[in-house]
């Protein structure tokens, strides 16, 4: 009974029930969509760091994130690296932002990324077009191809510019986009080295160390930082933080979409938390009736926790039918937003949360009624 | 009435034993200067099988002593126990236990649920005692047969009489077996041939179960049910009559116009 009268409460005025479920809707759609964003843009700052099979990352002193290594580094670093014990394997890669001057004029900021994938650096990911033989011949790249308009390129064999070396693209990517918008642009590492302006050199903006499997990560970055001067050792799990730091927490932009998804929240709390109040100050004389008929204060609060649990269910797969049309709508948009299952549980706990907190004050509210009021009705 | 005197041969006081006391009731309404003794020291005791009415006039504190009756309001000073139990030191949910188990409710508006059928609205008493499923089902549509609404268990308030909806309260009341059922004003909203169906339900439930029904009334239609009368003016009772052994409705009914004559 407790369900069919918080069932029946709800759906006996429509229109309430329409702002209930239209509250939890939006806030749904504006959280999904901020962390949606959140998570997204996080995937894109970090893909080539997830994507690279090391385990500590060798990178000047005070290099922000994968795009911004700062000062290449000379072999040395590379050679001491190696004869430090634990390490099994360490492979240079080259990261720089470089010029791209478009076929028909024009120019536009990439990030070069020079890679030796066979040595198990960043491998250009998902190439749809092509091979990384393909990549590996003269002047070859790899190019995302949701970018070749904004390169000014039409795809596989069309030429262009980095700095005063030319490039052909070899082979494509698809779906690899970058937080920056500059487009990464895969090649050799004695390519890059070349186009960065150091041809022939050992240089290099990273070095990944790949650590035996039984030792210790942590005892091998201890050993690399006493040998390796002027240089940081990052776990992946380092670098990823302070990558995302800079381009989410420094510019302003992963505040603003943790900030959007609280006010999704509160917005969406103070919504249900209106409509919950008014719908049990409609029902207060029943209320006060059940009170007289001798319920507990307990079955009360079931009835009123069980109008918000249904609101919160209702709402959710509303406010998630919604939001999943939304995600899909945003995958060719350069910033797509990311659902996760993580994401849809997270949600879900949020909006029952919502309600449950909506649900204090018409709670409060009941636990005043005096049943004395059935008399004078 | 005849017809259900004959049967109901049950006497009044075959079973004498008090289901419900008040003493030196006195209940202070309001606050500050607009402070309004409501009840000044009322007594009144209720045993099983009889429908007793309190009638007086209109702020005489009818309804106030109702609701101390039915422990949703406490009195200031005095006593009441029901079934034996002192409420004096209950607290609210202890008092709503109480009345849970020993008293059902009638009101003047009905206070039935909209949203829910007849049957719902019967079933919502048995669900709070935690009485649920089937068995609780079958005893909430007998009920409903009883009062004559065999035919309307799927009707929701809007779509029955306002008799009809009092009826369904009635049997809210009693699907529970309260030993007290108290009423205010039950006819108040009825036509007279409604109201006296409404009567001759309680009286029937007064006789034939053997509850104690206490109805709060200032129509005199329902004076031909009554087994006792109870008048209170200004928060006092005043007066008592009770149909003497044997005697059909017609004569309390005269007795009360003999009291009215000697005001
Ligand atoms: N909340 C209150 N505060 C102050 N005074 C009140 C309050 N409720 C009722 N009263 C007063 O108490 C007295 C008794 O009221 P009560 O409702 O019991 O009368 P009643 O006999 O039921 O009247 P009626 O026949 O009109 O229903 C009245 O004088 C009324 O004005
Ligand atoms: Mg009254």
């Amino acid at each position: 009974m407790i369900f069919t009268l918080a069932f029946r409460n709800l759906f006996h005025d429509r229109v309430r029930l329409t702002v209930t479920l239209v509250g939890i809707l939006f806030s749904i759609v504006l959280v999904a969509v901020q962390l949606g964003l959140y998570l997204g843009a996080s995937r894109m700052i970090t893909a080539n760091i997830d994507h690279a099979d090391a385990d500590l990352w060798v990178m000047p002193f005070g290099a922000k994130s994968f795009e911004d290594g700062g000062m290449l580094m000379g072999s040395r670093e590379r050679h001491q690296a190696l004869a430090t014990e634990g390490v099994a394997r360490v492979t240079p890669l080259v990261v720089r932002f470089q010029e791209w001057r478009k076929p028909a004029g024009g120019s536009t900021r990439v990030v070069v990324v020079g890679t030796d994938a066979e040595e198990g650096a960043v491998e250009p990911l998902s190439l749809t077009t092509g091979t990384w033989e393909d990549i590996k011949a003269p002047d070859s790249i790899a190019v995302d191809s949701t970018y070749l308009k904004d390169l000014g390129v039409d795809g596989i064999g069309s030429t262009a510019q980095i700095g005063n070396g030319r490039v052909k693209v070899g082979a494509l990517t698809s779906g690899i986009r970058s937080f920056t918008q500059s487009p990464y642009v895969y090649m050799p590492l004695s390519r890059a080295r070349s186009l960065v302006g150091a041809p022939g050199s050992d240089l290099a903006t990273f070095h990944l160390v790949k650590v035996y499997p039984d030792q210790d990560i942590e005892k091998v970055r201890n050993n690399l930082l006493s040998r390796l001067e002027g240089a940081e050792v990052l776990t992946k799990a380092e670098f990823r933080q302070r990558s995302l730091r800079q381009w989410l927490f420094r510019t302003g932009a992963g505040v603003a979409l943790i900030g959007g998804a609280l006010l999704g929240i509160l917005v969406g709390t103070v919504i249900v938390a209106q409509t919950l109040y008014s719908s049990t100050k409609d029902h207060i004389n029943e209320f006060a009736t059940l009170r007289a008929l001798g319920s507990s204060s307990g079955y009360i609060h079931k009835v009123i926790l069980t109008q918000a649990g249904l609101s919160a269910v209702i709402g959710y797969l509303l406010g998630m039918v919604l939001a999943l049309l939304i995600v899909l709508a945003s995958q060719s948009t350069p910033l797509p937003i990311v659902m996760t299952p993580q994401l849809a549980a997270g949600l879900f706990t949020v909006t029952v949360f919502m309600c449950a907190i909506s649900a204090v004050s018409a709670i409060v509210k009941v636990t005043k009624i005096d049943p004395a009021t059935v008399f004078s009705r | 009435m005849t017809k259900k005197k004959t049967e109901a041969p049950a006497a009044p006081e075959k079973n004498q034993e008090t289901v419900l006391a008040a003493t030196g009731i006195v209940k202070e309404l309001g606050r500050g200067a607009g402070t309004v003794m409501a009840l000044k020291g009322v007594d009144l005791r209720l045993v099983p099988g009889e429908l007793t009415l309190l009638m007086g006039p209109s702020g005489s504190g009818k309804t106030t002593l109702l609701s101390i009756l039915g422990c949703i309001m406490s009195p200031t000073e005095g006593e009441l126990s029901i079934a034996g139990t002192n409420t004096a030191k209950l607290s609210p949910d202890e008092l709503a236990v109480l009345r849970r188990d020993h008293i059902g409710f009638i009101f003047q508006s009905y206070n039935l649920f909209p949203t829910l059928s007849a049957l719902e609205n019967v079933r919502i008493a048995l669900d709070v005692r935690g009485q649920k499923g089937y068995e609780a089902a079958r005893r909430c549509e007998e009920v409903l047969r009883e009062v004559g609404l065999g035919q309307r268990l799927r009707n929701f308030p809007g779509n029955l009489s306002g008799g009809e909806q009092q009826r369904v309260a009635v049997a809210r009341a009693i699907v529970s077996s309260p030993l007290i059922v108290l009423a205010d004003e039950p006819t108040a909203a009825l036509d007279g041939e409604n109201g006296n169906a409404v009567m001759e339900l309680l009286a029937r439930i007064a006789h034939e179960q053997d509850r104690s029904v206490l109805a709060v009334t200032h129509d005199p239609r329902t004076l031909p049910f009554a087994d006792r009368v109870v008048r209170i003016e200004d928060g006092l009772i005043v007066g008592e009559e009770r149909r003497p052994e044997g005697l059909d409705a017609p004569e309390i009914t005269d007795l009360t116009k003999r009291r009215k004559a000697h005001a």
